[in-house]
């Protein structure tokens, strides 16, 4: 196999790897809209404790967020810094 | 797209100096000259607060009664640094408004910061048991789940320092592509000046930078907080 087509098959796979990769985000974006509907609830049933609510609900999301975060560093990586193209 | 994302050096004086540097050091001139301008202001300290007075005390309040909802009135000695992180991180991120790559989208700065916050976490649990006790906490509820306890204690920084820097990037490659379709635009209905990049990026701005900057530093501060109580 000679470097261009080595170079055309790495450079597509890499795109196509980070596309896959960000299909995480549908999962965290579940993941958070729950909290949020949750905290909604909570809130309709305790309005006094709406500090309180919205601070464990935005630390909460923030946490839920992780998994999404870590997903599109990879997919960063991929496509701005591939550790891949060394071997070529 | 040469290098991507990362940090840009500009060579000043023969020294190369990332631009994340330089930015960082933009925002800690106007952050000491306005502790500066704020301790003149209180030297004629009046018991009933009025004008720039009643600003910082509003921002100080905050910050202690933060704190000691977060982590308990025992641990109000704290603040100062939940204030100082807070502050630094909310104006790293609000310089993006000035056409400055925020600093917080080089993940060097954020991992810097996770370090920090796993030392504060790990000097206040040591004071807080003694350093036997801490060293003993790995090894409960039982010595088998040494590793994963050490797993758990060293993913905090790298969990809290990639939050801040895939947030912050995010919103920086999302205004990049945003320029760029809008300039290329403008281009396409034959105007010379980019006249779409007007209006448009004002609403990306305002949500990435000033709203998710804001959210970013406010979840840093309370994670940064919850972590030292739950090791404490």
């Amino acid at each position: 196999m000679d470097e261009l087509t080595a170079k055309a098959i790495l450079t597509s796979v890499s795109a196509f790897g980070a596309a896959i990769t960000m299909f995480s985000g549908m999962a965290n974006a579940i993941g958070e809209g729950i909290i949020g509907y949750k905290a909604v609830e909570a809130i309709a049933r305790q309005p006094e404790a709406v500090g309180d609510i919205t601070r464990t609900m935005l630390v909460g999301q923030a946490v839920t967020e992780t998994t999404g975060i870590y997903a599109f560093v990879i997919a960063l990586a991929l496509l701005f810094a591939n550790p891949l193209v060394a071997l070529l | 797209m040469e290098g991507g994302f990362g940090a840009r050096f500009i060579d000043i004086a023969g020294f190369q100096i990332s631009e994340t540097i330089l930015v960082t050091w933009i925002v800690m001139a106007i952050l000491i000259t306005l502790a500066i301008l704020a301790r003149i202001v209180l030297r004629k300290f009046d018991i009933i607060p009025k004008g720039v007075q009643n600003v910082i005390e509003l921002i100080v309040e905050t910050i202690n009664n933060l704190t000691t909802d977060t982590m308990g009135e025992d641990n109000a000695e704290f603040a100062p640094f939940v204030g100082t992180i807070f502050i630094f991180i909310l104006f790293l991120n609000l310089i993006g408004l000035f056409g400055l790559k925020p600093p917080t989208s080089d993940v060097n700065t954020t991992l810097g910061l996770g370090v920090l916050t796993f030392i504060v976490i790990q000097v206040s649990a040591m004071r807080k048991k003694g350093v036997m006790g801490h060293i003993k906490g790995y090894f409960e509820p039982m010595p088998l789940l040494f590793p994963v306890n050490v797993i758990g204690d060293l993913a905090t920084p790298i969990s809290l320092g990639f939050r801040l820097f895939g947030n912050v990037i995010g919103g920086v490659i999302i205004g990049f592509l945003l320029y760029g379709a809008l300039g290329a635009l403008s281009s396409k209905l034959g105007m010379s000046i980019p006249v779409c990049q007007m209006i448009v990026p004002i609403f990306a701005h305002a949500y990435f930078d000033l709203f998710s900057g804001f959210l970013q530093s406010f979840i840093f501060t309370m994670l940064t907080m919850i972590f030292i109580t739950n090791a404490m």
